[in-house]
C-alpha cells in the first residue's frame, strides 16, 4: 500500500509517501511497526494522539482495519480555514 | 465549479458578485473570507499544505452536509494553497438562502468543519524560523455545536 504523510510528519520522515509491504491488521499496527524502522520514524509517529489518519482519502480511527486499503495517509490534526 | 482548491490568488469580491448573480430564488447571501494575519508582527510568509484529491472530497462532503441541513440555494467554497503572505485571502466560503437565518448558519458550519476536517496545514514562517501551526482545541469543540 501507499503511504503518505504530511506537514510535521512529512519534515520529520523525510519523505512525503513510500510504498510499504505490511501484514499490519489495523492503523495502530501499522504505525506500531513503521516505529520499528528507524529512529525518525519513531520520533515522527511517536504520539499517536498527535496523530491523524485517513485510508482511501476518508478520515479514520487507528482502531481501523487495513483490509483492502490502498492508501494510508498519517498528519497531525488539520489547520484549514 | 462550487469547490476549488488553488495555489493561484483570488478576488473574493469578484467571486461573491459571481456568486450572487448565479443564484436564483435566494433573498440571502452571506460570505466569510479568511486573511493572512500577523498578530504579533514579523510573520513573513505562511505556506498551506494540503493532501490533493482528499482535499476537493473532504470539502465537497461537507458542501453537501451544509446543503442537506439548510434550506441553501448554493454554496461556494474556494481555499488557497501554497505560499502565502501577510493580508492575502486564504480562503473564502459564500452561502445563499430565501432567508439569511439558513446562509448565516451553513456558512458558520462551513467553516467549522473546513478548519478542522479539511486536510490543510499551515505554516507560519518569520524571522525566528518556521513552525507548523497547532491546532486549537477549541476549533475541535466548535464541532459540537453542530
Amino acid at each position: 500500500m501507499q503511504v503518505l504523510y504530511f506537514a510535521w510528519v512529512r519534515e520529520r520522515i523525510g519523505r512525503p509517501r513510500e510504498e510499504v509491504q505490511t501484514d499490519a491488521a489495523t492503523v495502530a499496527e501499522l504505525v506500531e511497526e513503521l516505529r520499528g524502522r528507524e529512529e525518525r520514524y519513531a520520533v515522527a509517529l511517536a504520539d499517536i494522539s498527535a496523530l491523524r489518519v485517513a485510508l482511501d482519502q476518508e478520515l479514520a480511527e487507528f482502531t481501523d482495519s487495513l483490509d483492502g486499503v490502498r492508501e494510508v495517509a498519517l498528519f497531525p490534526p488539520m489547520t484549514g480555514g | 465549479m462550487r469547490i476549488r482548491v488553488q495555489s493561484d490568488v483570488f478576488d473574493p469580491g469578484v467571486e461573491l458578485n459571481a456568486f450572487s448573480a448565479a443564484v436564483d430564488r435566494a433573498g440571502a447571501v452571506v460570505s466569510f473570507s479568511g486573511l493572512v494575519r500577523d498578530v504579533d508582527g514579523g510573520l513573513q510568509a505562511m505556506e498551506i499544505e494540503h493532501y490533493p484529491g482528499m482535499t476537493e472530497k473532504a470539502l465537497g462532503q461537507i458542501r453537501d452536509e451544509a446543503m442537506r441541513r439548510w434550506d441553501l440555494a448554493d454554496a461556494l467554497i474556494i481555499h488557497r494553497h501554497g505560499a502565502l503572505t501577510p493580508g492575502e485571502v486564504i480562503m473564502m466560503v459564500a452561502t445563499a438562502s430565501r432567508h439569511r437565518k439558513d446562509a448565516f448558519e451553513a456558512a458558520d458550519f462551513l467553516m467549522d468543519y473546513l478548519k478542522s476536517r479539511a486536510p490543510f496545514w499551515k505554516k507560519e514562517r518569520s524571522g525566528a524560523g518556521a513552525d507548523w501551526v497547532a491546532a486549537r482545541d477549541e476549533d475541535e469543540d466548535a464541532l459540537r455545536r453542530w
